[in-house]
Parts: structure tokens; sequence; C-alpha cells
């Protein structure tokens, strides 16, 4: 394993990407953060920046509008990158698998680590499938 | 002076969600504001224009994760109007409860993110530990934390049982404490009185002017409110008041939505006390042709959905007016002359949700180049709020918010660990 993905394991930091979300799994991934939850205890943060991140959560189920920039992002984020598909949305773009305005689902637009389904993944799981992550790439 | 153009978004950590706005800068000051939105666009109506009516409130509940329960409302009474369905008693009251526990976990949503964009992280983790009870309750009740699907067209889908009443009591009487502590350090906080007072003032006439509704309306003294007004579910028989500020800036808005909280707890309780066991539900046979609307006091103001029907299993159409469509614009009443430190809680105040507005929108083609750079205006205001706070040192010996805080904690014996 290389240094870099060992040292990302150890403390991967977080940019979140709604790309066409209902917001409940973005409160949910937030709500991971707060004191119920509390991921910062392992050293998961969400950063500002995609410039500064490990790993990229994506929820929503990619509309037309932001897949170029999902795209964008996911260039732009250093390697190795992990991508996070959260909620069913970006699993199978769930329940608007037939909208007109749909490009995703997330992969694909870009690759994906590991998926997330429910509606919205409880906070729980979000940490499991994090967890799960980790494991699969250390 | 240059003019200098500040892209926020369409990522940006200020916002949960994909919004662009653009900001036109002399120095300090904003001189416009431009919103641009459509990256949250999934086209929902067009999607339910191919569910059968049974299905829609589960596709309407999507539009808007905080909002899963205005949306299905709104609707389902829309077609109740159609079909003359007369709901059940007791599902009035479920119906009433379930939006308030809503209307709860929204607002308590809010305060923290405010908190956050002052600098405030303290009240943004407290505010979101405390909203976990409802969800709690509310996983309970309809076995998931969000997105309830409990309403139906001619009532609700699950009762709530006889063994749930004592805790969503419970859940609600503690929330009591809670929020004076909230109220205490919100209001007397000598830092948030002079980042919020004063600030994004939106005038009367501008609330008119735009529409605007909800808090934020209501903050400018404007005492509009669809559950007084146009009473739907079981508002009509209880005893609360619409709540309104005068002053119109941020301060008066999160005033309102704090005060709101504590008109809805007083609501679920009065519901739990008058609620009788009874049906919940009435056999719905066929949607005759024809079109009704629903309207709901969602927590960000009024929820608008129009259904037509032509007598097959399907709506010809159906068009939604979310309230954050006609908040968002009064940003170019309140952000302009302000400062770029400023506009971020100013923009936060409205509590804009862009996946409610975004149902319709021009898609233009060759947007494609747009700076995906980010400024990071929530830093900016948190130094901004810091600032203050060490400019007060001196007067102040311990900020009064975290005094009132951690006294408010020893009141309701929690303990930090
Ligand atoms: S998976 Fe469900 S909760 Fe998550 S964004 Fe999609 S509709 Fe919303």
């Amino acid at each position: 394993m290389s240094l870099k993905l060992k040292a990302l394991c150890k403390s991967p930091w977080i940019f979140h990407v709604n790309t066409g979300a209902c917001n409940n799994c973005d409160i949910e991934l937030v709500d991971a953060l707060t004191p119920r939850f509390d991921v910062e205890r392992f050293g998961i943060l969400l950063v500002g920046s995609i410039r500064h991140a490990d790993a990229l959560v994506v929820t929503g189920g990619v509309t037309r509008q932001a897949a170029p920039r999902l795209k964008r992002l996911y260039e732009q984020a250093p390697k190795p990158r992990l991508v996070i598909a959260c909620g069913s949305c970006a699993c199978s773009k769930g329940i608007f698998h037939d909208g007109y305005h749909m490009a995703g689902p997330v992969d694909q637009i870009v690759p994906v680590d590991i998926y997330i389904p429910g509606c919205p993944p409880k906070p729980e799981a979000i940490i499991d499938g994090v967890v799960k992550l980790l494991k699969k790439v250390a | 002076m240059k003019r200098t153009i500040i892209p926020i978004g369409p990522y940006h950590p200020l916002q949960e969600e994909a919004g662009f706005f653009q900001l036109q800068v002399e120095g300090e000051k904003v001189l416009d504001i431009d919103v641009d939105l459509g990256y949250n666009h999934r086209g929902i109506e067009k999607i339910c224009e191919a569910r059968t009516f049974d299905q829609i409130p589960f596709v309407v509940e999507r539009i808007c994760g905080i909002c899963s329960t205005s949306h299905p409302l709104a609707y389902v009474q829309a077609v109740e109007e159609i079909a003359r369905v007369q709901v059940p008693e007791r599902a009035l009251y479920i119906r009433t409860i379930i939006a308030e526990l809503e209307r709860l976990h929204s607002h308590l949503l809010w305060l923290g993110l405010a908190g956050h964009f002052i600098g405030y992280n303290t009240v943004f983790m407290w505010a979101w530990r405390y909203r976990e009870p409802v969800l709690d309750i509310m996983e309970e009740m309809t076995g998931n934390r969000q997105n309830y699907a409990m309403m139906k067209i001619g009532g609700v889908r699950r009762d709530i049982l006889e063994q749930d009443l004592p805790k969503i009591r419970k859940m609600a009487e503690d929330l009591r404490p809670v929020l004076d502590m909230f109220v205490g350090a919100v209001m007397d906080d000598p830092v948030i009185h002079a980042r919020t007072k004063g600030v994004g003032v939106l005038t009367p006439e501008d609330a008119r002017r735009y529409g605007a509704v909800g808090p934020t309306a209501r903050a400018s003294g404007l005492a509009i409110d669809v559950r007084k007004d146009d009473p739907y579910a079981a508002y009509d028989r209880l005893d609360w008041k619409v709540i309104t500020g005068e002053s119109g800036d941020v301060f008066a808005k999160a005033a309102v939505r704090l005060l709101e909280i504590a008109e809805s707890i007083k609501i679920v309780l009065q519901c739990l006390d008058q609620m009788k066991p009874g049906e919940i539900d009435t056999k719905v046979k066929e949607i005759p042709p024809g079109e009704g609307i629903g309207r709901v006091e969602a927590p960000r103001g009024e929820t608008f959905h129009y259904v037509r029907s032509d007598g097959s299993n399907r709506p010809v159409r159906h068009k939604v007016r979310a309230p954050s469509y006609v908040n968002v614009p009064t940003f170019k009443a309140t952000c302009i002359g302000q400062t770029v430190s400023d506009a971020t809680i100013i923009l936060a105040a409205v509590d804009p949700c862009y996946s409610c507005t975004e149902r319709m929108a021009v898609v233009d083609a060759g947007a494609g180049k747009r700076p995906v750079e980010q400024y990071d205006l929530v830093a900016v205001s948190q130094r901004e709020g810091q600032k203050m706070l060490r400019s007060l040192a001196g007067k102040v010996a311990q900020t009064t918010l975290e005094k009132k805080l951690a006294e408010g904690y020893r009141r309701i014996g929690w303990k930090a660990c």
C-alpha cells in the first residue's frame, strides 16, 4: 500500500457534492458529524475545498446540469481519491429514474468505490459504509 | 473603486445544495447579486404525471427532505378537494402532529446552521444534538428518520400507537427547557446582536413586493400563515399564535423561528390531549375529473400544490410552488449595500431550499464554463464573529452565550462528556 493511501485511511477528509439530492442524504451526512454520531473522533472531517479532500461523497442522482461539474470536481481531487455514492439516488437514481433531467447515476459519470443505499441511509449506515471502504483499500 | 465579482458555488461549503450566486462587490460592499439555479432540477412535476395518484405522495415527499411532510400533505389535500373526501378526525390530528414535529426539527436545523455561519459552532452542535430526539420519535412512529410516508389520499398511512403517546409528550416537554436555553442564549449575546441586528433588513413593503412567505415575511411584520388564514388538518381546533417580528433583520428571523418552536410544542401537546381513537383512513375509489389545490404552511412558508385530473388514474397536470421560490429573490432587497462578511448570514437567514425550488428551469446548454473556484465566505463570516468576540472580550468576561448555554445545560442535567 502506498504511503499516501495509508495516510488517507488514517484520517479521510471528505468533500460533499450534492448533484440533485432531496437534502435528506445531505442532512444525514452532516448529522454524522454532530454529537450523536460524531465521526470527527475518527479523524473524518468535512472540508470546504475539493483540493483538500481524500474522498468525494456524492449524493443525488446527478442532474444534467450537475454532471459536468461533478466530473470537473473529480478531476480536481488530489489522488488517490475515493468516491462514495451515498443514497439510493446516487446508487441508481432511485425514485427519479425516469426523469428527463437525470444524467446519472453517479457511476455513469465518475468511478465509484462504494455504494451506500437507503433513502436516506441512516448515519449509522453511512459510517458503516465509510469503514467498509477503508477496510477495502487498506 | 474596481468592481469585483465573487462567485459562490455551485458547490460551496456555505450551501448544502448546489446553487450559484454571483456577488458584485466594491471593496467590502455588495453592489449586486445574481442567482443562478438549476443544479437540483429533477423534473419532478413531469415524473409525477407518469405516476398514479397513490404513488405521487412518495415522489413529492422527495422534493425536499426537510419538508417531507408539507409537500405530500399539500398534494393529498389537492386530490381530496377533487374527490371531495371527508378525512377522519383522528387522521387530521395525526397530520398536524407530524407536520409540527417536522417544523421543530427543521427550525432546530436552521438554528444550528445559522450559528455555524456566524462562527458559533457550539450552537450548531447543540442544536443538532437536540434535533435527534425529534428524529427518534419520528422513527418510532413512522419507521424512518426522514421521508415519513405518512400522508395518503383520504387519511394517513399509520396510526400513532397508544404506547407512543407518552413518548411524544415527554420529548416535547423535554424540548421546552432546551428552547429556553437557546432563547436566552441568542437573545442576550452581544456578539449575536452585533452580527444580526439591523443586518439584511427586509422591509414590510419589500416583503410584500417580493411575495415573501413564512418566517421570512413574518419577521418583517406580515402576519401571514396558512395555518391561520386557510386552516387545514386540525389547526382550527387548536389554540396557538402566529409569531411576527418587526424589524425584518436577521435577528428578527431567528427570533421568529425560535418562538415558533415554542408554538409547535404547544400544538403537539394539545393534539395529544384532544386526539380520540377512531378511523384513520377513508376509502377513495376513484378520482373524478376536476382540479384542486392544496396549501400547507411548511417550515419555510406556504407550499402550494395544484392537481388536475381527467378521470384516469394519474393527474394530467401537477404544479408545485415551494416557499423558497419566492423567498430566494428577497436577497436582492436584503443583500445589497451590506458587507461581504454579512452576506453569508443574510443568505442563510432565509433558509433557502433549492431542491424545493427547482422543479422548473430553463436549462442553458451553453452554460458550461462556470468558475468552480471557492471563496470561503463562511470563513470570512466566522472570522468576523471571532473578531467581535475579541473586541468585546474586555467588556464581557465570558460571553453571555457560553454562560447561558452552560447554565441551561446544568438545568436540564446534561453533562458534556
Ligand atoms: S436517496 Fe432518497 S433521501 Fe437520498 S437524495 Fe435520493 S430521494 Fe433524497
